[in-house]
């Protein structure tokens, strides 16, 4: 177990620079020149100069990446050009929003997405089964600003009952912040939900064909211990895998969710940089989720090892 | 009977979320367009931020309604018969945020910060001055280079902002997080992309004029958005209504709207001389550039991309700013005259041209309509949609023959056309270059009488209507929209919210 998780972060090294040199480098092929956008229009060559120097943005590209990797590795991720704060603290801002809006999200694709998987492949062919194949098509193919948005229009603005957009951290009023994410994360999960139901139904399909299903109905156990306890059980693995990767992907910001409710997480904070060329908050922030992702896989195998001995090496 | 308790609960909960989220009393919410950028007025750079400074940072100087100049922080001014020097009496009694006194000291420290701080956005603004004296504790005096007339006007920016000098001392370039001003409402919190929180300043000079405890400033970016949460209740004030929102607020009997006409301009830039794409009839003759705007129909672009709510133009300025050329109206559409214009010219068959349109609805709307109103007289645009920082870019390096680009204005013509149409200044990346017409806005800018000015501005007008690089098309109405419980909004041309005399019922 010690070798194999030692290989394990040992390859997270390689790994890691390749990912900084790519964000590093991808960011500088964007056409428009930072110093030239942070001016806006105050553009005076001289004031220009100034800045450009002050972000070493006249150094070769090597130079930029060597300064900022020294940076990196002294835990200092550098500053937002457009707001002079550091990048640590921009993301230890937006960290726990993108955190929150993503777990929720992922109740609610768990809370809809597996009872209605296994309702459909339980009652397959049924009207349970088409509504619930319907109610996934639905969930894929809509637009998460539309849906978004339509629900601004019912809940805001017709019923009143949630206020539109803004955000308000758990810490200073909870349930004031359940209401500014209950909509976004609704709209986020919808989409994932679909996903893991159709992964549900299908998996859950083949296990209730299985021999050991046949066997557990043959000594006489009730539907429903066949269903949660023999069938479910083995139907989660390819799951639960889909859910982790599907939590990764929430961890890098929900860019169009966030915009239209107007929650302050990295996919905001990452759009608005790019768009202002804050080229120090796009790498800082690509290069903590990146890391997130990493180490998260990284969880995920040694999860599978603890619960599969034969994957130890 | 179950099912109708579970909906109730359900409604109820919804219920209770909403009823805690409600807002505490007294809190002006405003919806802005854009997270604004730094909140150092010697750094900043957005409109939006100016929308957040007009609470917290008084000025020097500020405009009325009718763009006069009025004393904030000054009480009033005297330029020197020469123009060379101008003496500003203080407000006395004034203090900033953290109790400090605003003084003759304190207006030096703002002004020589704005003038040598490292990336200060505000020296250009300022240039003309070359040294500040304290004459005695509530007056400075500015020593300028050259007579320089728009410098007042610039007090009534970010350039005529003062800061606590302790705190700007003490904070260094850091000093945008957590500002220390001398405006009505002093700065509490700001969470990036969020919210920015100020609260009423119980020593402001003219407290008996605050009325409300604390604003909170939402940045949100998408403008349907942005009305829901005023129509639903969440925001009490939004900015920037799309002229097609109008109709809504309108009908509306809960929201007020309130508008302007803008400081600035939309046009059209015409590359005439930067780099390789500038070689074309359209830059090389002026004939070519009059037939192609009077294949131009601006009535009709303002009907159809906004329901005629802006406003046409044909100068740097609006139709109701005191130096507009009255002798220079909008010209109308005339396809004949352009044809003809055209022939004088030598121009045969159809000129293709790059027409670079920044990426957001309504500019690509006003492309498309500009394409088809020109497409007659024989000119075919090629829309090129371009993401805006990129396009800024690709103007500089000369990558354009057109660039839908607009300005969004100063208080002082000056602020509207020196550094557009002048040799090598900063913003002239068209290439236009009169030597005349440079002497001229340098003499507008010595002159201090109006009238004076307006006539050396004729001149230019003159020259730079029908040879200019720049083809002036619209003047867009800042459009605020207001819930019904604020009352006394009025709104300054500048677009800015000013809070002092608002209050909330």
């Amino acid at each position: 177990m010690l070798t194999f998780l030692s290989q394990r972060l040992l390859q997270i090294i390689p790994t890691l620079i390749l990912v900084s040199m790519l964000i590093f480098g991808l960011q500088q092929l964007l056409p428009g020149d930072p110093a030239l956008i942070m001016a806006g229009e105050e553009r005076d060559p001289k004031v220009l100069e100034e800045i450009r120097e002050q972000y070493r943005l006249n150094e070769p590209i090597p130079v930029q990446y060597f300064y900022w990797m020294k940076g990196v590795l002294s835990g200092n991720l550098g500053e937002s050009m457009r707001l002079k704060s550091s990048v640590s603290s921009l993301v230890a801002e937006k960290l726990p929003v993108t955190l929150q809006l993503a777990a929720m999200a992922l109740i609610v694709a768990l809370g809809i997405g597996i009872p209605a998987g296994i309702i459909s492949a339980v009652k397959k062919d049924t009207a349970w089964d088409y509504g619930a194949n319907i109610f996934a098509l639905w969930g894929l193919s809509t637009p998460n600003f539309w849906l978004g948005i339509l629900m601004i229009f019912l809940f805001s603005v017709t019923l009143g009952w949630l206020p539109a957009s803004g955000y308000v951290r758990p810490g200073e009023d909870w349930r004031a912040s359940l209401a500014t994410t209950v909509m976004p994360a609704f709209v986020l999960g919808n989409a994932i939900a679909a996903v893991l139901m159709r992964h549900t139904r299908s998996a859950m399909l083949q296990a209730m064909g299985a021999d050991y299903v046949r066997t557990a109905r043959a000594k006489g156990l009730y539907e429903r211990r066949v269903v949660l306890k023999h069938a479910l059980r083995n139907a989660m693995t390819p799951v639960i895998t889909l859910g982790a990767l599907e939590f990764g992907t929430l961890l890098s910001g929900a860019v169009l969710t966030e915009q239209i409710f107007t929650i302050p997480g990295f996919g905001k904070l990452i759009v608005d940089s790019v768009f202002n060329r804050d080229y120090a908050v796009v790498q800082g922030v690509v290069l903590v989720t990146a890391t997130t992702y990493i180490v998260l896989n990284l969880l995920a195998d040694v999860a599978y090892v603890l619960v599969n001995p034969r994957l130890r090496g | 009977m179950k099912k109708t308790f579970h909906r109730l609960t359900l409604a109820a909960t919804f219920m209770g979320l909403a009823l805690s989220g409600a807002a505490a009393q007294s809190n002006l919410r405003v919806g802005l367009a854009e997270d604004p950028d730094v909140l150092d007025p010697t750094l900043a750079r957005t409109y939006v931020g100016r929308i957040v400074f007009s609470s917290i940072c008084d000025k020097l100087f500020d405009i009325d309604e009718k763009l006069a100049i009025v004393p904030q922080l000054a009480l009033g001014h005297e330029t020197s018969a020469d123009g060379k020097t101008v003496t500003i009496k203080l407000r006395p009694g004034v203090k900033f945020h953290d109790g400090e006194a605003f003084d003759a000291a304190a207006a030096k420290y703002s002004l020589e910060r704005h003038l040598n701080m490292k990336g200060s956005f505000r020296r250009p603004e300022l240039a003309s001055i070359v040294s500040i004296d304290v004459v005695d504790p509530t007056t400075v005096k500015l020593n300028l280079k050259e007579p320089f007339s728009p410098l007042l006007a610039q007090l009534t920016d970010r350039a005529g902002m003062m800061v606590s000098p302790k705190a700007a001392e003490a904070a260094g370039d850091k000093f945008g997080l957590k500002p220390v001003c001398a405006g009505p409402y002093k700065f509490v919190e700001r969470v990036q992309q969020d919210r920015i929180v100020v609260e009423k300043f119980a020593d402001y000079w003219n407290k008996d004029q605050v009325f409300i405890d604390k604003i909170t400033y939402l940045p949100i970016t998408d403008s349907t958005v942005r009305l829901a949460n005023l129509r639903s209740g969440s925001l009490d004030m939004i900015e920037r209504v799309l002229a097609t929102d109008i109709k809504t607020v309108r009908d509306n009997p809960k929201l007020k709207l309130v508008t302007a006409v803008e400081l600035g301009y939309q046009g059209l830039t015409i590359n005439l001389s930067n780099g390789p794409k500038a070689d074309t009839p359209l830059a090389k003759d002026a004939r070519v550039r009059q037939a192609f705007e009077l294949s131009i129909d601006r009535e009709a672009l303002n009907q159809v991309v906004f329901n005629g709510e802006f406003v046409v133009g044909n100068q740097w300025i609006n139709p109701t700013n005191p130096y507009y050329q009255q002798a220079f109206p909008v010209p109308k559409r005339d396809v004949t005259k352009a044809k003809a214009l055209l022939k004088e010219a030598g121009v045969t068959g159809r000129m293709s041209l790059d027409f670079m349109v920044p990426n957001n609805p309504e500019t690509r709307q006003v492309a498309e309509v500009l394409q088809s109103m020109v497409a007659e007289t024989g000119f075919d645009l090629k829309i090129r949609v371009t993401e805006f920082a990129t396009s800024l870019k690709q103007s500089e390096s000369g990558e354009y023959q057109l660039y839908l680009i607009g300005w969004s204005g100063r208080s002082d013509p000056d602020g509207n056309s020196y550094i557009f149409h002048v040799c090598g200044q900063p913003q002239n990346n068209s290439g236009y270059c009169d030597k005349e017409v440079d002497a001229w806005h340098n003499e507008a800018r010595i002159k201090s009488d109006p009238a004076e000015r307006k006539k050396i501005y004729e001149k230019i007008t003159a020259k730079y209507l029908p040879e200019g690089s720049i083809k002036y098309l619209y003047h867009r109405r800042v459009l605020v929209a207001l819930s019904d419980r604020v009352d006394g909004y009025k709104q300054m041309p500048d677009g800015l919210i000013r809070v002092v005399g608002v209050k909330l019922k």
